[in-house]
């Protein structure tokens, strides 16, 4: 059962990368990656990542997507080649995607972690629960949370010095 | 299911985002890719977390999560910019910094 849930995660996930890289047109785009990102939540779920997964489906499914598909929607449907003509990036670029992956899965496979060929230890209730992460959050890691606040107020005002209109600009 | 299988399928996802990113010309789509790297990191942190039983890599995902807001904020603010000035939306023709 778990397989199977697994396997269908997994090809929601992959289906929805490569549907991403694929479409020609961005909105189009945009909308798989929220395929992917649903599916990926339902993984997380499978990783007791339950906060985790929710703040997935919350914020990233919901209101980041709802900013891409604005912006896609505002500067319009750019068609665009998917292949440019630089010469040989046609087949150098998918080649290294290729020997990335290779790389990547050597490492994963080769290690010595012996925990990662089971499923993982027994945990008890509550793991990945809110009151679980929000307990660390605001003890262990309270400077980190901190951090990433001011990280999101640069952030916001970055935003808005970069998008407002110039004097004279025509809008 | 064996955590080894979760982190192929990260290494899967990062390898067709960093292709994508390779590949792609719109800016838009090359942040989607960006996306699609920082969900498989996402992804392994999750399944270390789980397989030592730890939360503390899910605080991790989370600090990835605001991080890639920030990310596309800003990303899409230069976006709009970019259309804003009738600059064209290919990273090709954008190669250099002043516009």
């Amino acid at each position: 059962m778990e397989e199977v849930a697994f396997f269908i995660g997994a090809i929601g996930a992959l289906g929805g990368a490569i549907a991403v890289i694929a479409l020609r047109n961005p909105f189009y785009s945009v909308l798989a990656l929220v395929v992917h990102l649903v599916a990926l939540a339902g993984l997380f779920l499978m990783l007791h990542a339950e906060f985790v997964a929710a703040a997935q489906i919350v914020v990233y499914a919901g209101a980041v997507m709802v900013l891409y598909v604005f912006v896609a929607a505002y500067v319009g449907g750019v068609e665009e080649p998917i292949w440019e003509p630089i010469p040989g990036q046609r087949f150098l670029a998918p080649l290294l995607a290729i020997a990335l992956f290779v790389e990547l899965s050597i490492a994963i496979l080769g290690t010595a972690l012996t925990s990662l060929e089971s499923e993982g230890p027994v945990i008890q209730d509550g793991f990945g629960a809110p009151a679980a992460i929000g307990e660390l959050m605001l003890e262990k890691f309270l400077i980190v949370f901190e951090a990433s606040s001011l990280l999101l107020l640069v952030a916001a005002v970055g935003a808005i010095v970069l998008a407002a209109r110039r004097q004279g600009e025509p809008g | 299911m064996d955590i080894t299988w979760y982190l192929v399928l990260s290494a899967l996802l990062f390898a067709i985002g960093a292709g994508g990113v390779l590949i792609r010309r719109s800016p838009l789509v090359i942040l989607l890719c960006l996306e699609l790297m920082l969900n498989a990191g996402n992804l392994a942190l999750l399944a270390f977390a789980r397989a030592n039983g730890d939360q503390e890599g899910q605080i991790f995902a989370l600090v990835v999560m605001v991080v890639a807001a920030c990310e596309v904020v800003v990303g899409l603010g230069l976006i709009v910019a970019m259309f804003r000035r009738k600059l064209p939306l290919n990273v090709d023709d954008m190669r250099e910094l002043r516009g």
